[in-house]
Formats: structure tokens, C-alpha cells, sequence
């Protein structure tokens, strides 16, 4: 197996640090090294956050991805996506979820928000995939699981079984949100 | 044996109960503070959160009196804090195993600096510890407190953002149970008074000297002879990032830090062709290396700036870069007051009145970014209150009537207390406003003596904080709700127009332990866009097409909008 790196980004609050958790439980049934790097403190108050998982069949040294070093970003949020794009290395894919939250400076007139930022991925990386991960959420019935669309999105470019997520996802979220999770998935894994 | 991902702070909590810990008293600081959160989970050990990280050090130096092993935790800043005690205990020891465990933050991830604390350790003359990964911050909390025990001395287990930040696997093994030691005066030992003290500092000195010796055999120290081109000499994380970027040198990992392992380094050096010296901060083992007569090569080629990578070690050895698509200017995002914070409304008010703020150390820093734009200075944790006061004693009493010093109830019980004090006795006419929202927030809701709670969540007692403002001497204390913002307003105006020291309280609890309605806002057609509501800075509200609307996913209802709206145009949902 190839070494895995990948960097999810988004806002504090989007529950970007699901997709980390499920993959660092799947590496570990596996038997592969894994190590997840997150970003506490100032950055939950709505901030950038961002959580590194690398995983390989041999140890994993730095708990970090470098700029080049993502096999895959996943990116909750446009801006949060085109601000981590050197992160991804070349033929890379980049996943990103078409939502925009503006950050404070935009919403009181002091910086604008970059235009056309799919359009951007899209000319700067070769293996771009846009969803509206909201919106297919709130179809499943909850917005709170846009984190689990992208990861079924991204569950297609990784060597695990369908049914390695899907057990996992079962042990992680909350009982009652399991079956809306499940479909999330589904949905995410097929869009 | 059950392996499990853990937080490197998870793991120092696991090596603490696996070495059969008994107190642990901390205060909360970003990245130290989930160490003792996870050692809550652990019913064996009593767990408490402390007022401030000198409190927190000198309980667990009397537990370690008392017979059984302690640990304190903090942040690199908390250290200077506890310095008092920590520089002395270095010097009496230990009965039970004694750690103090600092969480250094590289790259001012959520600090007001990047100090160094290896300074520290090596001031004190303790030995100092750095694991580079979640096993090994368990690991070596467990050879911590062999050696705290061996050698009669207080062990610094030096952390990091990314070491106590990251996850790892972690075979975890059970629990092992430790009597307490039995009880022994002994005055010579622990009576620091100059007669005793001269005779503890050459004791010190000599164990010091002693696990140096002794440091060439210790396991946690990794020596890999490879290509012998390159030698480098490097400790915790800074060990990953060579081993990324320069798989096939040859590397030294030390993993006693202080006093450094001299015998290995020297005979590393006699192996390699050039040493190169791989630490992140100052050059703190770089100087002490060139003092050992090696000639090593180090911050002539890294900076002592923020965190390093692989990617610039590899660089500045190898000159390979990566290819990667050029990173855009993109606006930043800095963090934010939630939806429904107290603290906002203030202020929006301070910020109407142009006060000057002195402020302090907690979320309500962020009230000095627009559009409250309403602070003056930050710098430690209690210091609003003393600076305040100098401010007024340089100036006069008429130059600061419009000006207040503001900080949270963790942080008036932390360092502020004393600072009042010394403004009643100094004769003060300021006003000090404490944020009294029953937690400490901005590092994640820990319970402090405002709570009603302890660290396991149990039932506390709670301290009022009007009546400990009243028992510091403090005539004119004001409880307002922050809330009600033409209260705010007209009590902010009376007691910094009087020429008398004042307190107010704003009392509400923090907006993610007691939530709002959670019904959005919606503004209506009465709107005239006149943007006041805009100045709250608040990510409940946006502007779209050039007018304000509510963030229906953001906004919990909390109605301060409403209250700022001159035109009524903002109305409460209904569910």
C-alpha cells in the first residue's frame, strides 16, 4: 500500500475532526502506523482549523502533511480550500465542498472573498471534485453531516472495504445518528 | 496488550495513572490542558484543577512530601508562574516521584509567546524530558518518576503543540499501584531556609552531575549510526521532521534534554564527519555543544522562529523543494466571539465609549480585534488589574477616567486577586471590570472556583466575586447582566467617572454552556442599513447584496442585535 496522507480543512465547528477520527480507527484495525495532527485553542472560535492524517504500512515519522505532501484534501469550506492548495501534491485530489462562510474581516467590508475559487482548484490541480455536501445533508436530514458525505466522497480514492467505513462510522457517531450517518455516506461515496 | 490512538496529552495522562500517580493539580493552558481533562477519566487519582500553576505546583510538591507521586501540568507561560516553587523544590526533591509537566507552544499557535522553557529546567537544575510521540510521552512519564524517585529530584517533562496536539498508537499496559511512603520529618531536607539551602544546592548539584554520568545509559536516548556524512543531534519533534526529510543521516535522539547526555554526544561526534544541531527555539543544546569543544553547525542554518518542517530541513540540506501549486493571498480568519458570547455586548459598549482597555489573558482577548476594536494592551495572565493601576500612577486620576481594566473570572482568580488588593492599598481610583461567565473558556471549558464544579464535574462550592472584590476593600462593586446593554453603558460611564476604585461584574454564563433560544433573528423591511448591528462583530450576522441578514445556521437568538437596532427592524424568530 502507498503511504496516505490526508489534510482536511474547514471551519472550527464544521466537526471536520469526525473524518480523522474514523480514519485513525480504520488504520489501527488494519494494523497500518497512523498519526493525526490537530489544531486546539484559539482556532475552535470559529477560526481556519485543519487535521492532518498520515497513514502507512511502515512507521509514520511526522505528524504533519507539508506543503506538496496531500495525496488528498479535503476541504469543508471554498476559502478554507483555496487557502491549503500548495498543500496538495502534484496529481493529488482535492475535494471540496461548495459552501462559503465568510470570514470577519469580509463581513465588515475590510478584505473581499476570492470569486470563482472552484474555478481556481479547477485550473491548479488536476483531480478536482466540487459537491454541495450541505445540501446533500440536509436531504439525509441534518446539516451536521456534511462531514460524513465528504468522507464518503473521499472513501473512493482510499484501499479500505466499504464496509470497514461503515462499521466504523457505527462505533464512532452517536446511536441515534447512526442510520443518518450511514446514508450520508452512502450518498457522499456515490456523488 | 489493547493499543489505542491517543492525544500525546492523553498519553502523558495514561503514563501518570500507569505509574501509579496519586494527585494531579493543574491550571488549564493551551497545549497542556487535556492531560489533566483525560487523567479526570482515572478514579485512582485525584484530579483537580487549581487557581494558577504556582498553586498547582506547590500541591503537588506537598503530595510529593506526603508520600505519593504528582504532577502538575501547564504551559510554558504557566512555568514562570510556578518558577517560585519550582526553582526551590528542585533544590529539596522528592519523597513520592514528583513531575511537572510544560506544554511549549512553537509557533504561538494560541500563546503571547514562544518561550523556551528548557531555560527553566536548566535553571532550576532539574533533569528535563522530551518525548517526540504520543508512546513516548507515556513511556517516559513513566521513566520520569523512576528517576524523580532514583536521584531525589523533581523531573520537567517538556511538551510541545505538536507533541502534546498530535495522535498516536498506544499500547497501554495496567495500572501500577503504589503505596504511600511513610511520613519522616526531616527539616534538613525540607525547610529551605539559607542554612539548609546552601547544603541542598550542592546536593542538587551533585545528582545533577550524577544523572549526567548516568545519562549515556539511559534507554530513552536513540543513537542510529548511518550515513556518516551528516550527524545530527536532535529531540522530540524536531527528531520527526529529520527523519522525514533525511532518512539515510545519521541522528542522535536525545530524550533527556537537561543536563545534556555529554558522553553520548561526544561519542556521536567522534562517528560523524559534521554535527548539525536540529532544535526548534533558541540555541539551547547548540551553544552547550560548541562549549563541549564541537564544532556543530546550527542556527547559522535554521531560524529561532515558529516550528520547523521537514520540508525546510530537507531544503536547507539537499535544496530539493517540492512541487506544489503557489499559495494564494488568501483573507485570513481569525477567531471569534461565538454567536451569543457575553462578553460582546461589553465590548461594543467600550468600544462606543472610547475606553481605553487594559485587558488580559482569555476569549475576551478577541474583543481587540474589529469591529470592537476594544483594547489597548494584553500581556499575562492577571495583568489588566496591575497594569491599570501603574497606567493611573503614571498619568494622574483625571488622565484615566475613561479607562478600565478587563479580564474573566478564571483569570481575576488566577493573578487578579492580588493585584486588586494592591489597588485598594495604593490607593486607586480605577475600575476593574471581571467577565464573570462560570468557566474558563477559551481553553475549553474548564471548571474554576466561579464553577459550582470540580474537575471530575462533581458538585463545588462557588466563589462570589462581588463579595471577594467587597473583602479586598473594594467600596463601589456594581453586578450588571451584559446583556442589558444600556445598563452596561450607563454603570461603565458612573464608576469610571468616579474617582474612586470600582468593580463590575458582568454576570452570564458562556454562551456554550448555557445556550440561547437557538431561534434565529430575522431583520425586517423596517431595516434602514445603518450597520450598527454590524459593529457587534458577531458571525450571526453577514452582509449580503450591501445589507445586514442573519446567518440563520450561526445565530442562537440572543437578541443583542436587537437591542443595538435604532429602527426596531430586528425581530425574534419564532420556532
Amino acid at each position: 500500500m502507498k503511504d496516505i496522507n490526508i489534510l482536511i480543512v474547514g471551519v472550527g465547528g464544521q466537526g471536520t475532526l469526525l473524518a480523522s477520527v474514523i480514519l485513525g480507527k480504520i488504520a489501527l484495525e488494519e494494523g497500518l502506523d497512523v498519526k493525526l495532527a490537530e489544531v486546539h485553542g484559539m482556532s475552535q472560535r470559529g477560526g481556519s482549523v485543519v487535521t492532518h492524517v498520515r497513514i502507512s504500512e511502515n512507521e509514520v515519522h511526522s505528524p504533519l502533511i507539508e506543503e506538496g505532501g496531500a495525496d488528498i484534501i479535503v476541504a469543508f469550506e471554498e476559502l478554507e480550500a483555496y487557502r491549503w492548495i500548495s498543500y496538495l501534491k502534484k496529481g493529488g485530489a482535492f475535494f471540496v465542498n461548495t459552501q462559503q462562510i465568510m470570514p470577519m474581516p469580509v463581513t465588515i467590508g475590510a478584505a473581499e472573498y476570492p470569486a470563482e475559487i472552484v474555478e481556481f482548484l479547477k485550473a491548479n490541480a488536476s483531480d478536482v471534485t466540487a459537491i454541495d455536501a450541505l445540501e446533500i445533508a440536509e436531504e439525509c436530514g441534518s446539516a451536521k453531516a456534511v462531514n460524513t458525505v465528504l468522507l464518503g466522497a473521499m472513501a473512493q480514492k482510499l484501499p479500505f472495504d466499504k464496509e470497514t467505513w461503515i462499521r466504523q462510522i457505527e462505533t464512532t457517531v452517536k446511536p441515534k445518528f447512526v442510520e443518518l450517518n450511514k446514508i450520508a455516506f452512502e450518498k457522499g461515496y456515490n456523488a | 496488550m489493547e493499543k489505542r490512538i491517543m492525544l500525546g496529552n492523553e498519553a502523558f495522562a495514561r503514563g501518570a495513572y500507569e505509574a501509579g500517580v496519586k494527585v494531579i493539580s493543574s491550571y488549564p493552558g493551551t497545549p497542556s490542558t487535556e492531560v489533566t481533562e483525560a487523567a479526570t477519566q482515572y478514579d485512582e487519582i485525584h484530579v483537580e484543577w487549581a487557581p494558577n500553576e504556582k498553586v498547582g505546583t506547590e500541591v503537588a510538591v506537598g503530595a510529593s512530601i506526603g508520600g505519593a507521586r504528582a504532577l502538575s501540568c501547564m504551559k510554558h507561560v504557566g512555568l514562570n508562574v510556578a518558577a517560585d516553587p519550582f526553582f526551590t523544590a528542585a533544590y529539596t526533591g522528592v519523597t513520592g516521584g514528583l513531575v511537572v509537566l510544560v506544554a511549549d507552544d512553537n509557533g504561538c499557535h494560541s500563546s503571547q509567546n514562544e518561550q523556551d522553557s528548557r531555560y527553566h529546567g536548566r535553571g532550576a537544575g532539574v533533569p528535563v524530558l522530551e518525548p517526540a510521540n504520543a508512546q513516548e510521552c507515556k513511556d517516559y512519564m513513566k521513566f520520569a518518576y523512576e528517576l524523580s524517585e532514583k536521584y531525589d529530584t523533581v523531573v520537567l517533562m517538556r511538551s510541545n503543540t505538536r507533541v502534546s496536539h498530535s495522535r498516536g498508537i498506544v499500547t497501554l499496559v495496567d495500572r501500577e499501584e503504589r503505596e504511600v511512603i511513610p511520613y519522616v520529618k526531616n527539616i534538613q531536607k525540607y525547610v529551605a531556609m539559607p542554612a539548609m539551602a546552601k547544603k541542598l544546592h550542592v546536593a542538587q548539584e551533585k545528582r545533577l552531575n550524577q544523572i549526567q554520568e548516568d545519562s549515556a545509559d539511559f534507554a530513552i536516548n536513540k543513537m542510529e549510526i548511518n550515513d556518516k556524512k551528516i550527524g545530527i543531534i536532535t529531540s522530540g519533534i524536531c527528531y520527526q521532521y529529520v527523519k522525514e526529510a533525511l532518512p539515510d543521516a545519521s541522528v542522535l535522539k536525545m530524550g533527556i534534554i537537561n543536563p545534556l547526555p555529554k558522553k553520548l554526544i561526544e561519542d556521536f561526534a567522534a562517528q560523524v564527519e559534521q554535527v548539525y544541531v536540529i532544535e526548534e527555539g533558541n540555541p539551547f543544546f547548540e551553544e552547550q555543544i560548541r562549549a563541549m569543544g564541537i564544532d556543530a553547525k546550527g542556527k547559522d542554518m535554521f531560524t529561532i522562529q515558529g516550528e520547523y518542517s521537514a520540508n525546510m530541513i530537507r531544503e536547507a540540506f539537499t535544496g530539493e523543494k517540492p512541487e506544489h501549486a503557489a499559495a494564494p493571498e488568501a483573507v485570513g480568519r481569525p477567531p471569534l466571539m461565538c454567536a451569543g458570547c457575553p462578553h460582546r455586548g461589553l465590548f461594543y459598549i467600550l468600544n462606543k465609549l472610547k475606553t481605553t482597555v487594559i485587558g488580559d489573558i482569555g476569549c475576551y482577548t478577541l474583543g481587540s480585534l474589529p469591529p470592537t476594536s476594544a483594547m489597548d494592551a494584553c500581556l499575562c495572565m492577571g495583568a489588566s488589574i496591575t497594569m491599570a493601576h501603574g497606567f493611573e500612577k503614571a498619568r494622574g486620576t483625571d488622565a484615566v477616567r475613561n479607562t478600565v481594566a478587563v479580564l474573566g473570572d478564571s483569570t481575576f482568580f488566577h493573578s487578579g486577586i492580588t493585584g486588586l488588593v494592591n489597588m485598594h492599598y495604593n490607593q486607586s481610583t480605577g475600575t476593574v471590570i471581571v467577565l464573570d461567565n462560570r468557566i474558563t473558556g477559551m481553553t475549553g471549558h474548564q471548571q474554576n472556583p466561579a464553577s459550582g464544579r470540580n474537575a471530575k464535574g462533581e458538585e463545588a462550592p462557588a466563589l462570589d466575586i462581588a463579595t471577594m472584590a467587597r473583602a479586598c476593600g473594594v467600596k463601589h462593586v456594581v453586578e450588571v447582566d451584559p446583556f442589558d446593554l444600556p445598563e452596561v453603558e450607563r454603570i461603565v460611564k458612573e464608576e469610571t467617572a468616579r474617582e474612586e476604585l470600582s468593580v463590575i461584574i458582568t454576570k452570564r454564563p458562556c454562551a456554550l454552556i448555557v445556550k440561547q433560544p437557538m431561534i434565529p433573528h430575522t431583520i425586517t423591511d423596517k431595516c434602514r442599513n445603518c450597520k450598527m448591528c454590524m459593529k457587534l462583530g458577531c458571525p450571526g450576522i453577514e452582509m449580503a447584496d450591501g445589507r445586514p441578514v442573519i446567518v440563520k445556521s450561526s445565530c442562537v437568538g440572543c437578541g443583542l442585535c436587537k437591542t443595538v437596532c435604532p429602527f426596531d427592524a430586528n425581530e425574534e424568530g419564532v420556532k
